[in-house]
């Protein structure tokens, strides 16, 4: 039985160990195939790990909300109402403004930009490493979800999805290293490339040499690199080296990555806007 | 009895840190609760469940992860077995030693990962000093304080038990 015993054989095990990841390493990094079964398969089981604790936290979250945290839900409230009041007001001084912006795209014959589909999912777990910036969603290739897929909230870019399971997915977050977008900056129309870093901020590279670029200048996606849609908000310059080199430019991320509950995921193209329907109208 | 409680720490350890470390405003890079379960098994078990557990844990956080599969679970594998070794051999109970288990654990786990990707010319680490460093005092820390309550839980229920039948 001693023979059986692995605790008996611990160098042999050990080392048996260490060449199975040696060919494990080896056979990704010198592949240029698609995703590994290995990683589809496991992402897979441990997603649904992911998913009933992201829903057993939920859940006690929301008790919580519920039952104990009531006192501020009620001065929430009373801010909402507030803020509501004034945002009414607002809205009907955009709706007239809309309403002649309108009037002026009708005038100049320019095309309507209409908002391409998406659809809505729950963040159900993070990175589990310290070192890349990943996220998993409950939605999966059952929802119609693909990989390259973009993914956005509110704010602004969240990232593009890696790994399309069943009935979840990973995403590679845009602040994760191995992340880039095509990007330019709103006011002056330059082009380059957003990175991640791996830390909270992102960099701009391969901007050229004249561009105009300053300090809080709002950079947007200019949708050329197939993934993210055109417009998007990215996030705002931070900082700019020295002499004004296009390299080294510091990038604050308009979303919030550690309070992501919730993102929508761009499912397709914005739909072509009809030329027929101005006319009908 | 001990693989159970190394199994169970582990999936312990992987669901924090993919469920709650993300409400941590610098995201999950601050703390590895896995690194700590992985040390300490290795301290409970030995070289062989160190092992073990560092080559299970680190694969599935690889796969969680959009980096390469096998070098974060090898650098877990790594730890795993030699702290396991080094427990075996040496007396590892007090708080300084355990101390320096975590300190020791974090930097050697930093230097295989991170060599290994600069090795393969997959990624470059810019002066990763400070992250190595915080992320070696927060692990250590985690470490003891989880220790210390899980080596005082026996002690407290025989207390409860004793007063209940007083």
């Amino acid at each position: 039985m001693a023979l059986l015993d692995i605790r008996q054989r611990t160098g042999w095990l050990f080392m048996a160990v260490v060449i199975g990841h040696i060919v494990l390493i080896s056979a990704q990094v010198n592949s240029r195939r698609g995703v590994p079964i290995l990683e589809e398969v496991i992402f897979g089981a441990f997603a649904e790990v992911q998913r009933a604790t992201a829903e057993v936290i939920g859940n006690v979250r929301e008790g919580w909300q519920n039952y104990f945290a009531l006192q501020q839900i009620r001065r929430e409230n009373e801010d909402l109402k507030q803020r509501m009041a004034q945002l009414e007001i607002r809205m009907q001084t955009e709706r007239a403004q809309a309403q002649q912006t309108r009037t002026l795209q009708e005038l100049l014959s320019l095309s309507e930009t209409i908002a391409p589909p998406t659809a809505a999912a729950n963040v159900i777990g993070a990175s589990a490493d310290a070192y890349f910036r990943t996220m998993s969603i409950d939605k999966g290739t059952m929802d119609g979800l693909r990989q390259d897929m973009a993914v956005v909230a509110p704010a602004g870019v969240v990232g593009r999805i890696i790994l399309p399971v069943k009935r979840a997915a990973k995403v590679q977050l845009l602040i994760d290293r191995n992340a880039a977008a095509a990007a330019l900056i709103e006011r002056s129309r330059a082009q380059g490339v957003v990175l991640g870093t791996g830390t909270g901020t992102l960099t701009m590279a391969y901007l050229p040499g004249s561009a105009d670029i300053k300090v809080g200048d709002r950079v947007v996606t200019s949708g050329i690199d197939g993934i993210y849609p055109k417009g998007f908000v990215i996030g705002q310059i931070e900082s700019v080296p020295r002499g004004g080199e296009s390299s080294g430019i510091v990038i604050k991320p308009a979303v919030d990555f550690s309070s992501l509950e919730a993102v929508l995921i761009v499912t397709g193209p914005p739909p072509a806007s009809d030329g027929t329907t101005d006319q009908a109208r | 009895m001990k693989f159970a409680g190394a199994f169970i720490a582990i999936a312990l350890a992987l669901a924090l840190q993919t469920t709650l470390t993300r409400f941590v405003a610098e995201g999950t890079g601050a703390v590895d609760v896995v690194l700590v379960a992985v040390v300490y098994v290795a301290l409970t078990t030995g070289p062989v469940g160190g092992m073990l557990s560092g080559t299970i844990a680190g694969l599935i956080q690889d796969t969680l992860s959009s980096g390469v599969i096998g070098i974060g679970s090898l650098a877990k594998t790594l730890v795993g077995f030699l702290v396991g070794a080094f427990g075996q051999q040496f007396i590892v109970t007090a708080t300084l030693p355990r101390l320096v288990m975590f300190v020791a654990a974090t930097a050697l786990h930093a230097a295989v990962f991170m060599g290994l990707y600069v090795a393969l010319g997959l990624q470059v680490f810019s002066s990763p000093w400070k992250a190595i460093g915080s992320q070696a005092a927060v692990n250590a820390v985690i470490g003891l304080v989880s220790f210390a309550v899980i080596e005082s839980l026996p002690g407290a229920l025989e207390r409860r038990r004793t007063r209940r039948r007083r």
